[in-house]
């Protein structure tokens, strides 16, 4: 391993001081970076350890939102009583996500941050423009079943493999977030960022900034949701396409409709024009189609995952169908509800 | 000890070693701390062929800690010959040597070892490494290779060619019912959960131990003699506890050889453990294409069997493997043949992996059987008794058991498959169809030659030895209740040892004989003990025994006793005592001796298995669930019913990965396997097994082997797969030719 300076730090300001620049990393639950570590992907010289700051716990913020400190682990946070009550579509894609042990040590933080998982990404002796930018992007024309259909460039087609970040763009969260400039707050949907021509960049944040909650919104999803997760087994894998829906239903017709996708795109993928397609309408087939052709308009497969076009069509249409019966995805019991 | 709980064959107790395992005190290759030892850290090519043209050391060498590196240019010597790497498996070709000059022959192949006095030092100084290569071109793209199949020359000597019986093409051609399709299996990747280590102890007086992940101590002992320079007496390989190895230990792999080459260069004790990444660059599961062709009478009764199949192998060895002859063997059809080949790739070579050749054939036959079946508009279960053979079909040869038709009617039974439903797509649980699918496994009942040693000290406790492997199978636990029920002991007075190569003589273990041979030489040379004994008591005092002869007595309860008698008889303790010896030893070879050898060649030994399983797949998603298998093994005795339960649950998991997760990708650009981790290589999760229920069936064979056991490690994955896809087209109406059947194979055949 790289030899690197280790720092844990005991406030806010200690570990913004340390964890300034680029060649510094924050450590949470270590779950992705030491991995990456490991692999020779990542090699910051400066690792500051954050686990001793006061984020672990959940607070109400005075709108009826609530916000999760960002050392939370994501088990945690699933198995929170306000999160399992107010937010059961967060609990429910927490836990479609990696496997108990892993999610024991997971943070909320080091979730949003956590790097895609392609193949190319991982093995130094290949080439890949996030990992080793101006090396070309190995995953074109290579071993692409598990990357991205839409928002993708000609220099990366990588996804952001995160459940719980799917989860949090259909609920509109807000990221907060500390630097050297001060306090910022992130809407979920600007947090995470397409590639472009700067596939190395997955989000927002700037260099030494630090992630120190996650605000979830009040809106109350709690009896139409889903998180509906599709995949090459049926627990520990990642997504080939997940689908977070929170809906809201008045007199029959949809009042409310937020659609995410996971597994598709290098950030977690929303069209507000889609869910216009199906507010004020009532549920059926017909209709859900309509949103999943907006949601995925553009999709296209870059050969090996080609199929994750109609796998996400259907999925959508039945995760949408789920959300409005009320009869959310199970994540223990793994039938398609 | 009257109430003593039975412990002998038959019962079904618990593994002797599980207490190590789970407490952490088995020591595995990777864990022996030898003094001074040094840290070996594998740097792995990045370019699938061509050679190296520079090896930069200068930043890897300055790091703090680092010792040496190794790599081709400051080897130590080592033997010229080919034929003096051969392993017990004796590939046809070039065995790979590491470090052995420039050239590249396959992605990962290890390049360098760099050498620390930690393990921190040597992996930072690995990554420091820079190589310049030559690249050319390459190929490890199955379809591809098909262009340079051949039929090598010089056989593998476990390939059985296929024997051709009447007509086949004829026979086809005027079939009533035709089947033509092809067949396909992706490249798998063994992964045994310990990965491929040694630590070498280098004693300093020109002995080694070698403490090995492998399959057979022996072997290897005897390869790092005749390859690096070692007098066999001089080497000592240790694998007391192998964390899985589904034959990806059954040859020496390369860290054995860095580790010992380290050594050497050294004059240190070196450790050598691979990567999870670099497990991914030796032993595979070769791809497989298998066209076949079958031809039925409207009844269903077959006509013709005619497979061609190709395997992949690497370019510098012929791995073979044999994939037709499974149902040329098992159906009943006047006229059958095939063909194979092998094709080579730039990879390392393909390897035997669980049930290697049936787990590819009969399982990829399977699912063609399945749609004649159809074809044939007969029960598959039905279809398969009309084509059921007594003999082995292809070899003629009558079998010393074969209870397939009791593992049919009793597996049936199990599951309730006549409430099955013929049409595809008529079973259905909400929005889920059902399908029930039901395929045959089919392996070789073997046993090879192996030694034990019995010794029984005077305070009754007993040691049995041989240099077999436990590769998980039981092999301590089923060593020990031979000897239990050999000797009338409990399980508490027995010790088993085994992974040495100090110990006697034994074959890697592998092909399912294992329990079969090292049971039958311990009991062997319990018996021996047993005799011993039996003279020791004619000095007893008021000779009990009198004027039995040995056959007359039997082991009971830490006793010798007069067959039939109420009483007690003698403990063990005392006619040691009075024979005033320390101990009483004996060590026994069983073969399979020459009326075995005659039998051999007039009889077919083999294990069978009926798989049934059932899937419900979501009707618009085709998320697949395999909620129910039932598994109806002949196998012959069955000396543990625990761990023979445990080896078919193994096999049927594994089955289930073949059917729908395990695949290798390869990058056709780079020559290299990617997704090289547990993370993407996908094996069933816990939440992919629902229901899986073991029979054994009763299948008495005194003839197979001494004990009458067949062998358990391998039965269990033959079939399977087919099964599992068998029973997604009956739910769905889809048929799939290519394992893994993955979402987006079932989603295509919707366009
Ligand atoms: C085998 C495996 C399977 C998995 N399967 C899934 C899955 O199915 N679904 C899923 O969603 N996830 C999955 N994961 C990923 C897992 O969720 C992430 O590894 C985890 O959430 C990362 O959190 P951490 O606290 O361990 O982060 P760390 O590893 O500590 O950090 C990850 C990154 O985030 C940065 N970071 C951490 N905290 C902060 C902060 N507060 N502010 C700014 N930057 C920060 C770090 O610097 C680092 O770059 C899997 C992981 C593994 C290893
Ligand atoms: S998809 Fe992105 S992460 Fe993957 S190889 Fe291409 S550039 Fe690298």
């Amino acid at each position: 391993m790289n030899r690197f300076d280790y720092a844990r730090a005991g406030s806010l300001a200690e570990a913004l001081r340390d964890g300034a620049g680029d060649d510094a990393r924050y450590l949470a639950g270590g779950t992705n970076l030491i991995d990456l570590m490991k692999e020779n992907v990542e090699r910051p010289l400066r690792i500051v350890d954050i686990n001793r700051l006061d984020l672990h716990g959940a607070t109400e913020l005075d709108d009826g939102g609530l916000r999760l400190g960002a050392l939370m682990t994501n088990a945690e946070t699933a198995y929170h009583p306000q999160v399992e009550q107010r937010f059961p579509l967060l609990a429910s894609a927490i836990l479609a996500g990696a496997s108990p042990q892993l999610r024991n040590a997971a943070t909320n933080g080091g979730n949003l941050n956590q790097r895609t998982r392609c193949y190319y990404f991982y093995d130094t002796a290949t080439p890949c423009n996030k990992r080793d930018p101006g090396t070309g992007c190995g995953a074109i024309g290579g071993v692409n079943r598990i990357h991205a259909i839409l928002g993708a460039s000609p220099s990366c087609i990588a996804t952001h493999p995160s459940d719980m970040c799917i989860a949090l763009a259909a609920l509109g969260a807000q990221v907060q977030v500390t630097g050297p400039e001060g306090d910022r707050t992130i809407a979920f949907a600007d947090y995470h960022r397409l590639p472009g021509d700067e596939p190395w960049r997955d989000n927002t944040l700037r260099a030494g900034e630090l992630v120190t909650g996650i605000d979830l919104p009040p809106d109350d999803f709690t009896s139409h949701y889903t998180y509906l997760k599709l995949r090459d087994r049926l627990s520990y894998a990642f997504a080939l396409v997940s689908v977070a829906v929170a809906m809201k239903l008045e007199d029959g017709r949809i009042a409310d409709a937020r659609i995410a996708l996971g597994g598709v795109a290098h950030k977690p993928w929303r069209r507000v024009e889609a869910e216009d397609t199906i507010r004020n309408q009532a549920p059926s087939t017909q209709a859900f189609e309509t949103a999943a052709s907006a949601l995925l308009a553009g999709a296209i497969g870059q050969g090996e995952n080609d199929f994750k076009v109609a796998l996400a069509r259907k999925a959508v249409v039945r995760a949408l169908g789920q959300a409005a019966a009320g009869t959310p995805q199970s994540q223990i019991d793994k039938r398609v509800a | 000890m009257g109430n003593q709980m039975k412990v002998g064959i038959g019962t079904a107790i618990s593994r002797v070693d599980g207490r190590e395992k789970v407490t952490g005190a088995a020591r595995y290759a990777a864990e022996y701390v030898v003094p001074d030892m040094l840290y070996g850290v594998i740097v792995s090519s990045a370019i699938a062929k061509g050679s190296i043209t520079a090896i930069d050391e200068d930043a890897a060498r300055s790091v703090p800690g680092i010792v040496e590196i190794l790599s081709h240019k400051n080897r130590p010597g080592e033997a010229w010959f080919d034929r003096s790497y051969k392993d017990e498996l004796n590939i046809p070709g070039t065995p790979f040597k590491a470090l052995h000059d420039s050239t590249i022959l396959f992605s990962g192949q290890p390049v360098a070892v760099v050498l620390g006095k930690t393990f921190e030092a040597a992996r930072y100084a690995a990554s420091l490494v820079a190589i310049t290569y030559q690249e050319e071109a390459h190929n490890i793209d199955f379809a591809v290779s098909l262009a340079e199949k051949f039929l090598p020359k010089k056989k593998r000597n476990t390939y059985h060619p296929p024997k051709t019986r009447g007509e086949p093409d004829k026979a086809f051609d005027a079939a009533a019912l035709q089947l033509h399709e092809e067949y396909h299996l992706a490249t798998e990747h063994h992964n045994p959960m310990e990965m491929h280590a040694s630590t070498v102890e280098w004693h300093g007086d020109g002995r080694i131990t070698v403490y090995d992940k492998t399959q057979g101590s022996q072997g290897v002992q005897a390869y790092i003699a005749s390859g690096f320079g070692f007098s066999k007496k001089d080497v000592r390989v240790v694998n007391a506890y192998v964390g899985g190895g589904f034959g990806s230990g059954l040859r020496p792999q390369y860290q054995t050889q860095l580790a010992v080459l380290a050594a050497k260069k050294t004059k240190r004790s070196v450790r050598v453990v691979m990567t999870r990444q670099q497990m991914f660059t030796h032993a595979h599961r070769p791809e497989c294409t298998y066209s076949i062709k079958l031809g039925a009478e409207t009844t269903g009764m077959f006509t013709s069997i005619y497979g061609d199949a190709t395997t992949s192998t690497s370019r510098f060895e012929n791995n073979m493997e044999d994939i037709v002859t499974w149902g040329m063997m098992n159906y009943a059809s006047p006229n059958a043949g095939g063909e194979y080949t092998v094709a080579p790739r730039d990879t390392y070579t393909s390897a035997d992996m669980r049930a290697p050749g049936a787990a590819t054939g009969m399982t990829l036959f399977e699912i063609a059987v399945d749609e004649m079946a159809y074809k044939a508009k007969v029960d598959p279960l039905e279809f398969r008794t009309i084509n059921y053979s007594e003999i082995d079909a292809m070899n003629e040869l009558p079998f010393t058991s074969k209870a397939l038709r009791e593992a049919y009617r009793e597996g049936a039974k199990a599951f309730g498959w006549s409430r099955r439903t013929p049409e595809p797509r008529s079973m259905t649980d909400g929005r889920e169809l059902v399908g029930w699918g039901v395929a045959t496994g089919m392996w070789d009942a073997q046993f090879s030659k192996t030694s034990a040693s019995a010794k029984l000290s005077a305070n009754g406790h007993l040691e049995v030895a041989c240099a077999t492997s436990d590769i998980g199978t039981g092999t301590y636990t089923v060593m020990t209740q031979v000897a239990a029920d050999t000797l009338g002991l409990s399980i508490t007075q027995i010790t088993a040892k085994l992974g040495d190569s100090d110990l006697p003589t034994a074959p890697v273990e592998g092909g399912s004989w294992g329990a079969a041979s090292s049971g039958a030489a311990v009991q062997l040379a319990c018996q021996a003990v047993g005799k011993k004994l039996f003279k020791a008591a004619k000095g007893l005092e008021g000779d009990p025994f009198g004027a039995a002869n040995f056959d007359d007595v039997e082991f009971v309860d830490g006793h010798m006793k007069l067959k039939g008698s109420d009483v007690a008889g003698v403990p063990l303790t005392t006619i040691m005592r009075s024979s005033g010896e320390n101990s009483i030893e004996a060590e026994e070879t069983a073969s399979s001796g020459i009326s075995g050898m005659i039998s051999m060649m007039k009889k077919a030994r083999n294990t069978h298995s009926a798989v049934f399983v059932e899937v419900k797949v979501d009707e618009d998603l085709n998320v697949v669930r395999v909620t129910r298998v039932v598994n109806a093994v002949a196998a012959g005795r069955i000396i543990n019913p625990k761990t023979a339960r445990s080896q078919i649950l193994g096999g049927v998991v594994m089955g289930i990965g073949m059917a729908l997760h395990e695949e290798t990708f390869a990058d056709v650009k780079l020559g290299r396997w990617m997704n090289h981790d547990y993370a993407e290589y996908h094996v069933p999760a816990n939440a992919d097994i629902y229901d899986i229920e073991v029979l054994f069936v009763d299948e008495p064979d005194p003839e197979v082997t001494p004990l009458g056991v067949k062998g358990l490690g391998e039965i269990g994955i033959v079939g399977t797969a087919a099964a599992v896809a068998n029973a997604i087209y009956h739910a769905t109406g889809k048929r799939v030719r290519s394992l893994p059947i993955t979402i987006d194979k079932l989603l295509e055949l919707e366009k």
